[in-house]
């Protein structure tokens, strides 16, 4: 999965020495002690896996590494890997293949990265062979009109829109008549950022999300959540009340290509049991794969 | 999330609870509380680290004060140390000869462009003439964005398309300014990631061509551990003067705040509190301590609530409100006292676990419906206000006449009142009452 885009190896390799090179340097010929323990809670926190979780995947590896007698630093090194990779290990959820119309769903908090995200996206169906429309449901954000309209021109897809200011729903509803018209695979609507503690919005936000369901059967057939892998604890938030309103089905982990690990997608994916969809690692239309636990955790091992 | 830090720990003090001096004991015991609350709200580890050595110097033998209880003093001193590193208000520099140039910098997505405008606003507002510099060619429409703002507040824009480099727009601004008296200069520029080479020598280059006076760090206040790193290296790169915390309205605790502070020593400016061009805030220290602390932002709504009400009034509704006496009758009354405080959506976000309770009440009942709202208690007969169990059909027809509102309305507004009671019922009965009670001290 990893091997599509250059930048994507890039930007893991980037973490893999910072972090789990940190890690793996850790378990390198040396006896497992409370300092090996400390150094490895503060590499975890460091990656924004959180406090309560990782002091739980430490407290499980200790209890495995007494249990099992294990001497070397190596085998803990192997433990931690599969710990880490039971967590997101979730059942993989696809869109409705063979639907006749595939509507897809972009929610997530300001500035997030869900308009990129959804040019990445359209991209990535078109090259399965897919027919791509998109929905400009942010009315709300200055110029969010335009900008997906640019990602449109660039992707080479339909953008169905209203006016600044107009009313999302009645775009949700407009672009699924134009899909439907078009003979469009593939559905995919951009909505404004919002935070989830306002209440307004995400009414709002069930609004629309009501109009794809009364609209298309069994639609939205994804609802995909965009998170910010520098976000820190607040993500789980986020995502618990996304969750909530609008039944996110899986994440999507935007600007993977910094130096933020992402860690706290784990919590997320013990919690709420939400699967990373994909990743995006950079600005550019293929800065972007699709997630795959055990290739990701493997590959940040190696 | 009503379960503040202070509650953990007096629950720890509890146990050891005696006066005197605060033993090491009893330090790490609320210690380890404490920095299980920074972690949780983001502030960087190593960051955590020496911020409890410091504490820990400090307090242990510390003489527990006659007033409070060795939880309040341990907390006392936590929350003074936070305060310190926060550091004071600072307001943007305008000292010099004008231009004035203030440079927003951050990563992608943090909210330079949206911030810009709202500080362009406020400097007009402070009698300024500002000129605002579109100045990221790379995010699809950034340029437009500005521009609508600019135009929708009346501020005028610089833009020269997306094919000028950026240093060159920068310049250009910077001359036009001169012509055209503008005195403050601020410049959107794109955001980028801290280890992009590239970009950020575009960000030099810009500098030494434009001397800003203050050059600001945009950051999101849900950033995670990573604050560190990209406040330093944005630090060394470009120098900064000062810091702008952003989405600070949602329930981010905002750890990252004191990372970059104890990173880059920089004061910090404003804090964005919402997507409208005036949600642009001064920052408090201490109430910024609270939250990330998670002891919730009651002072501000403290504030608030002892500027504008009546406090012996404010204190009776507390009461009946908890004791779910709160009739249609009072709530009347109220909706004249609360309206004195602005939006209730805003008063709510202030309140610890709001978001938790956000679903429940819908913040509409009092901003865009307050004015419909009071129409139709108006309408109602003292006895209806004091037993809305009476209001039937025909009462309610005869209501949504005299408010020139529907049947669904008064309909509306009565369940929400139910909701309301029993929410609020409940908050006074479970752990929530400490903090809620307190809005109305
Ligand atoms: N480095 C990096 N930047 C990204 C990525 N995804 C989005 N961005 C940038 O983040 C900013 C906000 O993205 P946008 O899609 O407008 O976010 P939205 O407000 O959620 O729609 C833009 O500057 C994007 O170029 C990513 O994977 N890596
Ligand atoms: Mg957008």
């Amino acid at each position: 999965m990893f091997g599509r885009s250059k930048k994507i190896s890039e930007g893991l390799t980037r973490t893999r020495q910072s972090f789990f090179g940190r890690i793996s340097g850790l378990f390198g010929a040396r006896e497992i002690n409370e300092e090996l323990w400390e150094e490895l809670e503060e590499l975890l926190i460091l990656a924004d896996v959180g406090i309560t979780p990782t002091v739980e995947i430490v407290e499980r590896l200790r209890e495995r590494v007494r249990r099992e007698r294990v001497r070397d630093a190596q085998t803990v090194r192997e433990m931690l890997k599969e710990e880490l990779r039971a967590i997101l290990l979730s059942p993989r959820q696809s869109a409705a293949d063979g639907q006749l119309l595939t509507v897809i769903l972009v929610v997530g908090a300001n500035g997030s990265g869900k308009t990129t995200s959804i040019a990445k996206l359209a991209r990535f169906y078109q090259q399965q062979g897919k027919r791509v429309i998109l929905g400009a449901a942010d009315t709300f954000r200055a110029a969010a009109i335009d900008q997906l309209k640019i990602w449109g021109q660039r992707v080479g897809c339909d953008v169905i829109s209203h006016q600044p200011g107009a009313d999302p729903g009645a775009v949700v509803y407009d672009a699924i008549q134009a899909a439907r018209a078009r003979q469009a695979d593939v559905l995919i609507v951009d909505t404004a950022g919002r935070l989830h503690t306002k209440y307004n919005l995400m009414q709002e936000l069930k609004k629309v999300r009501g109009v794809a369901a009364k609209n298309v059967h069994l639609a939205p057939h994804e609802t995909l959540l965009v998170l910010d892998a520098t976000t820190g604890q607040n993500a789980l938030s986020q995502a618990r009340h996304f969750k909530d309103s609008v039944e996110v089905t899986g994440i999507i982990l935007a600007k993977l290509d910094g130096t933020a690990k992402g860690g706290v997608v784990f919590a997320i994916a013990r919690e709420l049991g939400l699967p990373i969809r994909y990743v995006g690692t950079g600005e550019g239309l293929d800065d972007w794969a699709e997630f795959d636990a055990d290739v990701f955790v493997n590959s940040l091992f190696d | 999330m009503f379960e503040s830090l202070t509650e953990k720990l007096q629950g720890i003090f509890d146990k050891l609870a005696r006066r005197g001096k605060l033993t090491e004991e009893d330090v790490d015991a609320g210690l380890r509380e404490v920095r299980l609350a920074l972690l949780e709200a983001d502030v960087s580890y190593k960051v955590v680290k020496d911020f409890i050595a410091r504490v820990k110097e400090r307090a242990v033998g510390a003489e527990v004060m006659r007033s409070l209880t060795p939880a309040q003093q341990v907390i006392k001193i936590v929350h003074e140390e936070l305060i310190a590193t926060l550091g004071e208000p600072s307001k943007v520099d305008l000292s010099g000869t004008p231009p004035h140039v203030i440079m927003l910098v951050g990563l992608q997505g943090s909210g330079k462009t949206t911030t810009a405008a709202k500080l362009a606003l406020r400097l007009r507002k402070a009698g300024q003439r500002p000129l605002l510099v579109a100045a990221d060619t790379y995010r699809p429409a950034a340029v437009t964005q500005l521009e609508i703002l600019g135009r929708q507040l009346d501020i005028p824009v610089h833009s020269e398309g997306v094919e000028v480099p950026p240093p060159t727009i920068c310049v250009n601004a910077l001359k036009r300014a001169e012509a055209a008296a503008y005195n403050v200069v601020i410049m959107d520029t794109a955001g980028r990631l801290h280890i992009d080479d590239e970009m950020m020598s575009e960000l030099e280059h810009i500098k030494r061509l434009t001397r800003p006076r203050e050059v600001l760090l945009v950051a999101d206040a849900m950033t995670g551990q990573d604050a560190v790193r990209v406040a330093s290296d944005f630090h060394q790169r470009v120098g900064l003067t000062g810091l702008i915390l952003t989405k600070v309205d949602g329930d981010a605790r905002g750890g990252a705040a004191i990372s970059i502070r104890a990173v880059t020593g920089v004061p910090i400016k404003f804090l964005g509190v919402g997507e409208k061009t005036d949600a642009l805030e001064p920052f408090h220290p201490d109430r910024l301590a609270s939250r990330i602390l998670g002891m919730g932002d009651v002072l501000s709504l403290i504030e608030k609530a002892q500027a504008e009400m009546d406090e012996t009034q404010a204190m009776a509704m507390g009461q009946k409100l908890l004791q779910g006496e709160f009739n249609l009758e009072d709530f009347l009354a109220q909706l004249h006292q609360v309206k004195k405080l602005g939006p209730l959506s805003q008063l709510l976000e202030m309140i610890p676990g709001y978001s938790n309770i956000s679903k429940e009440i819908s913040p509409e009942l009092t901003d865009k419906q307050m004015k419909r709202v009071e129409a139709i208690i108006s309408s109602m007969t003292r006895e209806e206000r004091l037993n809305p169990l009476i209001i039937n059909a025909s009462r309610k027809r005869r209501i949504a006449r005299g408010s020139g509102t529907t049947v669904q309305d008064v309909n509306m507004l009565l369940s929400q009142f139910r909701q309301m009671q029993r929410m609020v019922k409940r908050l006074g009965q479970g752990r929530g009452r400490r903090g809620l009670m307190s809005l109305f001290r």
